[in-house]
């Protein structure tokens, strides 16, 4: 196949690897050819594979977070100028979550339709705040964050007040937007 | 020799040469087992990094047995575990062998990784192994948190909050990566089957493959000398050292220098087992149902000093040390090698690294400590159960014994002990007389600050001066009340008195 006479062997520095010895100076073949073909339809194979994965790992950032409305109950089953647990089941949900679909809250019935509900999570790093009605204080069991009964922050490390849920009565319920732990980069669920 | 005894001998001879010669089994033997160590490095000091992964062997073993009962679905999982505790025969073993495995695990790690820093084996030519050895260190840290999500009870579904809400401190992308996180918008089923992905296949795949690697340069770069004082690394002539170390006192690894390896394995084995047995395994505590919020998260052991850096941290600079601190630190523990990479290697001659050990563990151990106790965190029971010892009542008046009453309505003992009973966020109460006096004690309660919340919506007038009364009686005996210093501290009857003598 190789007819090409041998070239010879000089002492340029141009290309010393290739005259060394007495090789012979690399020569484009098919074998070449086809090697980058070959490199090229793997980068178009690898692409066509990797892209749908990443798509499928990455989908969070490229969807919106859904957020829907869910009712907490009747209107009348929260007293006035009091704190209650309520929970509700999430919006966005599948059939094998079991009960870590249920999440809870905590409503405050200021008077009439005047309401505010407030996430359970912690505004420091989301454990689960308790309600005390002697005190009229949330404290988390965590590292010990306060609040007091309209959620703003009384002590201990959260940096804000607790995460508040959009909220509306609707035929005389209660109703939440809801569908998203809360954490400081989404305080507004 | 009887002749049918040969004659087997002899096949079983043949079978050997023939899978020698089409596997060449002795070569690879005689460049891995049989590789040449230096004899001092036959030392106990040597045994922690195969005992570590001892430990890993006995996790993707009892890994795997849990595998074959375990749901990882997030209505099935918790009821598995409990199937698994106690009906599953031997279940409760297999589940108490893979908790303390992974317990031992990380702990003999932090111990391999420190006599590597001491004894300066991550110096030059061994950077490479030092990185990888990092990368596993990490992939075991992360191990051991997916495992802690796995037990799914109450403390892994808030310990996945307490995660996300430090995800979400992220600037910019902080949603996006929650989501990611969680593999959706709340914990749940995605949440455990992620988790279950990265806890089952990902990180042990890559351990397998790190600890390849981390292998591969023992063996192209040799194991670190035991360091003699004095004998300084450097780059122009430690391989032709090290070469002759090896020519004058290298003895093969198998079986020279491996009988410690052998004895510490079996000492990890047993030390797991006998824990396993005598302690048990670790939960499930209650189930992961978010509407039970009478819970106390904690982490497990190796993330408890985490835990009370994200207590004691000062909010303003929380958000900035949660998510840089880690990122400075592994900029450290990169650059060690480079920065640091020749020079003297024995611990005798290098007194910061020892201080720098020394004072890593005893903060590390503080830490663990102190997540452990919480003395931050409220005690969300004490108001309604702690006692009041009688000293603290006796001989007070009517308003004052309300006033501890009301004390412990408003639940200020989650926060604040008498005589050691209650919370320990705030200063404890049994002295309190010596030290605010009463306008103090009213500004404080009705106020709040330093840390305390505000009672003045709380108190109606009464129950503020109730409790008032009866804080200022709080005092150890013998010790006087405080007093404000615009008031004499002598009564006037004996400075008059003192004035006419």
């Amino acid at each position: 196949m190789n007819d090409e006479p041998q070239k010879p062997v000089t002492p340029s520095t141009e290309q010393p690897c290739a005259c060394q010895g007495g090789d012979v100076p690399p020569k484009k073949t098919r074998r070449d050819f086809l090697f980058i073909v070959g490199l090229v339809l793997n980068v178009i194979a690898g692409a066509a594979m990797g892209i749908p994965l990443l798509g499928y790992v990455l989908s969070a950032f490229f969807k919106p977070a859904t957020l829907d409305w869910v009712s907490l109950g009747a209107v009348d089953s929260f007293p006035e100028g009091e704190t209650r647990f309520a929970s509700f089941k999430n919006p966005v949900r599948r059939e094998w979550d079991g009960a870590t679909a249920d999440i809870p809250c905590w409503v405050r019935r200021i008077s009439g339709n005047d309401f505010q509900v407030f996430a359970i999570n912690c505004a420091h790093l989301g454990c689960p705040v308790r309600w005390f009605q002697e005190s009229k204080l949330f404290m988390c069991p965590c590292h010990g964050g306060i609040y007091y009964e309209d959620g703003e922050r009384a002590a201990g490390p959260p940096p804000r007040g607790l995460y508040k849920y959009e909220l509306k009565v609707a035929n005389n319920e209660l109703m939440i937007k809801a569908g998203l732990m809360p954490t400081l980069a989404t305080p507004n669920v | 020799m009887n002749p049918v005894l040969k004659k087997a001998a002899d096949a079983a001879q043949g079978v050997f040469l023939w899978a020698d010669d089409r596997m060449h089994l002795t070569k690879l033997w005689e460049s891995t087992a049989g590789h040449h160590v230096p004899k001092s490095a036959g030392s106990w000091f040597y045994v922690f990094g195969s005992a570590t992964l001892v430990c890993f062997m006995v996790q993707l073993v009892t890994g795997i047995m849990l595998a074959l009962v375990y749901v990882p679905s997030a209505a099935e999982a918790y009821q598995t575990l409990e199937y698994l505790t106690y009906q599953q025969d031997l279940g409760w073993f297999l589940r108490a062998v893979h908790y303390w495995g992974s317990d031992f695990m990380v702990g003999i790690m932090i111990l391999h990784m420190t006599q590597v820093y001491l004894f300066g084996a991550y110096k030059y030519p061994r950077e490479i192994t030092w990185l990888s050895g990092l990368v596993l260190m990490v992939l075991t840290l992360g191990l051991a948190f997916t495992g802690q999500v796995m037990r799914f009870d109450e403390d892994a579904y808030w310990g996945l909050g307490i995660g996300a809400a430090i995800v979400g401190r992220v600037p910019f992308i902080g949603e996006q990566a929650v989501q990611m996180m969680l593999g959706g918008q709340i914990i749940a089923s995605e949440t455990l089957s992620r988790f279950f992905a990265l806890h089952v296949f990902v990180l042990p795949g890559a351990v397998l493959a790190f600890v390849s690697l981390h292998l591969r340069m023992v063996l192209t770069k040799g194991i670190n000398e035991y360091p003699q004082p004095g004998m300084l690394v450097r780059r122009e002539t430690y391989d032709k050292e090290y070469a002759a170390i090896i020519k004058r006192e290298g003895v093969p690894f198998f079986p020279k220098a491996i009988s410690k390896d052998l004895v510490a394995a079996s000492v990890v084995i047993l030390g797991i087992l006998a824990c396993a047995v005598i302690f048990g395994p670790k939960g499930p505590s209650g189930p992961p149902d978010p509407t039970q919020i009478d819970t106390i998260p904690r982490p497990d052991f190796w993330f408890l000093w985490i835990f009370a850096i994200a207590a004691l941290m000062p909010p303003e600079i929380e958000t900035v040390a949660l998510l840089v601190g880690p990122v400075i630190i592994g900029i450290i523990l990169v650059a060690l090698p480079f920065v640091n990479g020749t020079g003297e290697k024995s611990w005798r001659r290098r007194p910061v690294a020892v201080i720098i050990v020394l004072l890593t563990y005893t903060a590390l151990g503080m830490l663990t400590y102190l997540g452990h106790a919480s003395p931050w965190s409220p005690v969300m029971n004490a108001w309604s159960s702690a006692t009041t010892p009688s000293a603290q009542i006796l001989n007070r008046s009517p308003l004052e014994l309300q006033g501890s009453v009301v004390l412990q309505l408003m639940q200020c003992r989650n926060c604040h002990a008498i005589d050691d009973i209650g919370g320990e966020r705030g200063p404890s109460l049994s002295d309190v007389g010596t030290r605010l006096t009463k306008p103090q004690l009213v500004r404080q309660v009705v106020q709040g600050g330093g840390n305390m919340p505000a009672f003045g919506q709380s108190l109606n007038p009464y129950q503020l001066e109730a409790i008032v009364d009866y804080m200022a009686t709080l005092r150890p005996p013998g010790i006087p009340a405080a007093r404000d210093s615009t008031i004499p501290a002598v009564p006037d009857h004996k400075k008059k008195a003192a004035t006419d003598s």
